[in-house]
């Protein structure tokens, strides 16, 4: 759809192939940007507006909860304060305003980098975020690293050879990715870890990456072979079956016809046009990745995000989980954003306006 | 819009019994409804006390004994039956999915349809809810409703349910919008139908095939959180038992009895896979351009 540069209304499907027609895509007459400001602008304009729900809703959510976080934390029902000092505390963390208000603080602050102090630690939430933002980073950077290493180049090789054993097996492989949850992975891989070496992946203290290297992949490795496992699979199936149709098209005959070997068809010319159904898998399961995380750094005590949420929705600290739900999920939009406009750059026929 | 010609292909119906004969045939399928047998059967036999033991009974002096001819699948480290722990777990995964994948059907599907059918702002609103609820990830959402609803298999339910409803809703919503120009529509106006009408009996019946192919896979993504869920102490409580809760507790005794792990994993493994072949197979039979 390009409705910004054709100055007379004339219907999508129809304008495209005029232009198209008239305009080879190498002409270097061709002045219009690939990727319009308006189309960026507006894509920006929905970022917005999607979290700004996911931030209301967020709040709504967690405002739900019987008690709050001082009652939560200190225990009022346990009769630990007297309602005059549970006055004096709610005021102080800013729970004696009505909720719109608090919103609006919330937000404002959220805006100044201030999101806020941990009831339980006292520490400043951003610091809590700063320390689990590069963990949860780090594990998806590694299971997308997995996920695509691996499923990509499997999905080549089944449906290079489809409906033959390699084929089979790589079906049976994506099956099994795509059945056994996180949790039961990663229980297994434990299980395993344990019994076999005396190894225990969640018993040690996590190591930065900057501290040793070498440590901080041997924690970071299982998880993220848990995650890149699922990832495989998903992205498998969609090359294998994008990888399929665009062998029938006739640029393969034609690559073939010029005396190209096959492996040099099949890895530069079919795969660069099959990747765009790839990317995008991979960008959507990104959101599942992220969800995964909460899963896997709970089984293997990795301190990231997930397990920052989980805790924090234990110990009901509004604060720390309203933020990390924020930041997961400006994550994920984020991502899936940039999906979008690495389209345009794969495929030069795709106009984003 | 292009003037593709969408001619009025309902699902076929009056002939379910065909259409379970094809889905036999197809060998996902036939493999899919195998395991929701095999499923169904467990749950039954927990849901009218036919186990070999109560699930809850402790045996003391049978704690932590393998796999025999008394216990099939072994004793738990109360010498619990793990074989009637796994048939009740069943029960309680099947009873939540079928329960959440019912309301986000009936929820997204509806306004889903209502969204493309008749466009406008109520489409706008609908799909900007949908993408807030699409922009947290699924188990994070989960945690979060049941954390301020509480716990229990009624707010699990509800907690699931609220996830997959905006699935629901774009895959009913995308069909109705190419539907909704199609000629027969068209003359459905003409001839002076009510949109209630057009809606129910001629748009309806023609974006149902994709719906059902997604309930399918819904069950097994709705197995796989309810497990989740209780994995993560969120889900079924104990004492009652629940597949993801034996498999956190079975991975701390491996060592000492492997089967407390291998056999709900095992059990949900199956589950999942099996529940998502049923939905390939359904998908094959139902989707007119897969077949053959």
């Amino acid at each position: 759809m390009k409705r910004s540069a054709n100055p007379a209304p004339t219907p999508a499907e129809g304008g495209r192939a005029v232009t198209t027609a008239t305009e080879p895509v190498s002409s270097p007459a061709r002045k219009r940007p690939r990727l319009s400001r308006r189309y960026l602008l507006r894509r920006l304009a929905d970022v917005v507006v999607t979290l700004f729900g996911v931030a209301v809703s967020a709040f709504v959510l967690l405002r739900l909860l019987p008690g709050d976080e001082v009652t939560g934390r200190l225990g009022v029902e346990a009769g630990n304060l007297t309602p005059a000092q549970l006055e004096s505390v709610r005021a102080y963390y800013g729970l004696d305003q009505p909720l719109p208000m608090q919103f609006l603080s919330w937000m404002g602050s959220v805006f100044q980098g201030n999101f806020g102090v941990s009831v339980t630690t006292g520490e400043p939430v951003s610091t809590l975020l700063a320390n689990a933002l590069p963990v949860t980073v780090e594990l998806a950077l590694l299971s997308t690293l997995i996920g695509v290493g691996l499923g990509v180049p499997l999905g080549v090789l089944a449906a290079a050879k489809s409906n033959g054993p390699g084929d089979a097996a790589a079906q049976t492989f994506s099956l099994l990715g795509l059945g056994i949850p996180n949790f039961v992975l990663a229980s297994g891989i434990i299980a395993f870890l344990s019994a076999q070496f005396g190894y225990f992946p969640s018993a040690a203290e996590y190591v930065g990456i900057t501290d040793s290297p070498l440590v901080n992949l041997q924690q970071q490795m299982y998880p993220a072979l848990v995650l890149g496992f699922a990832l495989a699979a998903t992205v498998m199936r969609t090359t294998r079956s994008a990888f399929l149709e665009q062998s029938a098209q006739d640029f393969v005959r034609t690559a073939r016809g010029k005396g190209l070997s096959n492996s040099r068809v099949r890895w530069r010319h079919v795969l660069h046009n099959a990747s765009i159904p790839i990317v995008t898998i991979t960008g959507i399961q990104l959101g599942y990745l992220l969800g995964g995380t909460i899963v896997v750094e709970q089984v293997f005590g990795l301190p990231g995000l997930g397990r920052l949420v989980l805790t924090g929705i234990q110990q009901r600290e509004y604060a720390v989980v309203q933020s990390v739900v924020l930041v997961i999920a400006a994550m994920f939009v984020l991502v899936n954003l940039c999906v979008d406009l690495l389209y345009a750059r794969i495929d030069p026929r795709v106009q984003l306006s | 819009m292009t003037a593709a010609v969408i001619e009025e292909t309902p699902l076929p119906s009056g002939t379910s019994r065909r259409w379970v004969q094809r889905l036999w045939k197809n060998r996902n399928g036939k493999t899919g409804l195998v395991v929701l047998f095999v499923l169904v059967v467990a749950a039954l036999a927990a849901a009218f006390g036919l186990l070999p033991y109560d699930p809850l009974e402790a045996h003391q002096k049978d704690a932590l004994t393998g796999p025999s001819a008394e216990y099939l699948f072994g004793t738990d480290q109360f010498g619990r039956d793990v074989l009637s722990r796994l048939a009740t777990g069943v029960l309680a995964s099947l009873r939540i999915a079928l329960l959440s994948v019912l309301m986000a059907t009936l929820v997204g599907g509806l306004a889903g349809v209502a969204a493309g059918f008749f466009g406008g702002w109520v489409d706008r609103v609908a799909g900007r809810l949908a993408d807030v609820v699409f922009a947290f990830p699924a188990i994070l959402l989960a945690l979060a409703i049941i954390t301020a609803l509480g716990r229990g298999w009624l707010i699990t339910s509800v907690a699931i349910a609220v996830v997959y409803t905006p699935i629901f809703f774009r895959v009913a919503r995308g069909p109705v919008l190419s539907v909704r120009e199609a000629d027969f529509v068209k003359a459905g106006r003409v001839l002076g139908y009510g949109s209630l009408r057009l809606l129910l009996k001629h748009v309806l019946p023609n974006v149902a095939a994709p719906i059902i192919i997604q309930i399918a896979l819904a069950l097994s993504w709705a197995i796989l959180t309810e497990s989740t869920l209780s994995f993560l102490g969120l889900g079924t409580q104990p004492p009652d038992p629940s597949l993801g809760l034996m498999v956190n507790e079975g991975r701390t005794l491996f060592t000492q009895a492997w089967w407390l792990l291998v056999m709900p994993s095992s059990a949900i493994v199956l589950a999942v896979v099996g529940l998502n072949l049923l939905g390939d197979g359904v998908r094959d039979v139902l989707d007119p351009r897969r077949r053959g």
